[in-house]
């Protein structure tokens, strides 16, 4: 069965902000929404959960930080103390002090890259991805909204969408994946 | 406008008279003679001798103590070790008449200090925030004029504050400040080459600009902004941006010198260069956390229908950020010295470590690990409770850390946490009740005039 989408293409980021709300509020299916820049409010107009991302760079600095404490515990008390210009290796916590410039950068290392890394396997990027660009323009100056067309009277629809503003509508129909 | 409660004005004045007594109680039973002295001592070693087994243990982890700075593959004493040795000889010979006297000047300097660690905890709390209100003008910060009038309320204190800040460090004399020892400046080579910064007429001129420069800045800044309400330019204003910058200049300047004269004098033997830096990290982030307080309190009564909780969440951000600064200089300071661990600056941290164990490590604690967890996420910082339970936490941590400053420099190893040091917080906690009440219910809390002020009721993050 083919699908049926909607581009409603817009030329003002208000009147985008505008138009989802009354999207949303007339009970039709936003799939997506283009802009060429980030368009503050727009992820709560839309009804986007907020994102997990803080979260799992907390976790990712724990685990920074634990990797830091063990293999310096390991390689600096356990493996081969040493007297190292008299500093006491023979509790971790008794050289702790020298110990910490590496467990914070260690710890923000981790943060930090997994963080990147994991947007980037979220938000599905990599070098030689396909770009997933209905419109150029709205790369540059235009905003396009995606709407669900479903089982929704089209021509009433289209009506609805002028009216909020679009300066092009566009029907689109593809192959649903299965 | 806000007028205070009869109930926290009494509040306060019952604070401030059994603090008072308290005070009053610690300057009278200090000991005055070496005789006073050696009872007390012999009075505490025979509560030492009541709980032998307890006392044993203790002397062994001492021990264990002491070991850390020998070098046991050698047998040889550390650095650290000998540098302490002198030390160490007066307290194992004990009985010395040399040693009863120093052990009876620094039970004498007891009260002084307990007094002076509130005196000046108070007192930065209204200093830090003069400092944070000069940022927003000179940052023309957009969020916080809602703030302006809550911030003019706690820096009323600055002038009550600082007097008697002021009058504590000019008439501590010896109890402080060794270099002020005629005697023993003539012995000590140290002393005598730094005499030229370190003497009485000087350390007085000084104190006095410090505390004349913030309070002139105190009481113009708050004049402006009050006349801001009533004029249809923004004259007053722009004066205000203009001395905001110079007394941005002027504070920094004089909070090194101010950390020079009144902390690190104290030990003029030692000495660290970014310990003023590190006594602002201090200032201010207690500074802010007691903003926050304030604005938590008058919010909950309804007296501030134009604060929101974005401003809060910002507040709140900021004594995140300053905990991890304040965090950052105490490292700074503390793992330069450890890792050289040069005798003439190591002194210093090991009286502290081994006086004051529980409080030193205690301290970070407070005033980092549990900042950073409660005050990490950013829903919880809109939650004025969680605000409220971190904000104590980070004011009680850096009560330890002025605490910290004062003591070990100057009653050393017979410190304790009793009455007079309790009856001090209780008499500037009421004081500082008081006037900041008595300064916020001066003028309409809500700022009007000011060009930000449309932002800022608006603010949100």
């Amino acid at each position: 069965m083919a699908a049926k989408t909607i581009h409603a293409i817009y030329t003002d980021d208000d009147l985008l902000m505008q138009a989802v709300k009354q999207t949303r509020t007339a009970n039709y299916r936003i799939t997506e929404v283009f802009t060429p820049f980030p368009v503050h409010g727009l992820d709560k107009a839309v009804g986007l959960e907020p994102t997990r991302l803080a979260i799992t760079s907390f976790l990712y600095g724990l685990v920074g930080l634990a990797v830091a404490v063990l293999m310096m515990d390991y390689m600096m008390i356990e493996d081969w103390p040493q007297n190292i210009g008299g500093k006491p290796s023979f509790h971790f916590y008794q050289n702790m002090p020298a110990f910490i410039p590496i467990m914070f950068e260690l710890t923000v290392f981790f943060a930090g890259h997994l963080m990147v890394i994991t947007f980037y396997m979220r938000s599905k990027l990599w070098p030689f991805k396909k770009a997933e660009n209905p419109d150029l323009r709205t790369t540059d100056d235009h905003f396009l909204m995606q709407v669900d067309a479903g089982s929704h009277d089209i021509k009433k629809l289209t009506k609805f969408l002028y009216d909020t503003g679009a300066k092009e509508i566009s029907l689109i129909e593809h192959e649903e994946d299965h | 406008m806000y007028t205070l409660p009869n109930k926290v004005k009494l509040f306060s004045i019952i604070l401030m008279v059994l603090g008072l007594v308290g005070i009053a109680y610690g300057f009278f039973t200090v000991p005055s003679t070496i005789d006073d002295v050696e009872e007390i001592l012999a009075a505490e070693n025979a509560h030492g001798d009541g709980h032998g087994s307890a006392s044993g243990k203790e002397h062994a982890a001492q021990q264990e103590h002491d070991a850390n700075f020998v070098d046991v593959a050698r047998g040889q004493e550390g650095y650290a070790e000998n540098a302490l040795k002198h030390e160490k000889d007066v307290h194992m010979d004990g009985h010395g008449d040399a040693h009863l006297e120093h052990v009876l000047h620094q039970m004498q300097s007891k009260p002084w200090s307990a007094t002076f660690v509130s005196a000046f905890f108070f007192f930065m709390l209204a200093l830090g925030t003069l400092v944070f209100y000069a940022i927003q003008y000179a940052a023309k910060a957009g969020w916080s004029p809602v703030l302006y009038r809550v911030m003019e309320g706690i820096t009323a204190y600055v002038l009550p504050g600082s007097i008697i800040v002021f009058f504590i460090v000019v008439f501590a004399g010896t109890h402080f400040f060794p270099w002020q020892n005629e005697e023993l400046v003539a012995n000590d080579k140290i002393l005598q080459v730094k005499s030229t910064y370190l003497n009485f007429p000087f350390f007085l001129i000084r104190a006095i600009i410090y505390v004349l420069g913030w309070n002139l800045y105190r009481y113009f800044s708050r004049r402006n902004s009050l006349r801001q309400a009533e004029v249809d330019n923004y004259d007053p204003y722009r004066k205000n941006f203009k001395i905001s910058v110079y007394f941005l200049i002027f504070f920094i300047l004089t909070e090194m010198m101010m950390a020079w004269d009144w902390f690190m004098s104290m030990t003029p033997h030692w000495y660290s260069t970014l310990f003023p830096w590190y006594v602002f990290a201090s200032i201010f982030v207690s500074a802010i956390t007691a903003i926050a307080l304030v604005v938590i309190f008058l919010k909950g009564r309804g007296y501030l229908p134009f604060v929101n909780d974005s401003h809060l969440h910002d507040l709140g951000k900021y004594i995140f950020a300053f905990s991890i600064f304040w965090t950052y200089l105490w490292f700074g300071q503390f793992m330069l010295i450890w890792y050289a661990n040069i005798p003439e600056e190591v002194t210093y941290f090991i009286i502290r470590i081994q006086e004051y164990n529980l409080l030193f490590w205690g301290m970070l604690v407070l005033n980092f690990v549990f900042p950073i967890l409660i005050l990490m996420n950013s829903d919880y910082k809109r939650i004025p409770w969680f605000v409220v339970m971190a904000g104590i936490v980070v004011l009680v941590g850096h009560y330890i850390d002025i605490f910290l400053l004062v003591m070990p420099s100057t009653v050393g190893a017979h410190w304790s946490f009793g009455i007079t040091e309790i009856a001090s917080i209780f008499f500037f906690f009421g004081l500082f009740i008081f006037v900041v009440g008595t300064g916020l219910s001066k003028a309409p809390l809500q700022p009007k005039g000011d060009p930000f002020i449309k932002e800022s009721e608006n603010y949100h993050y």
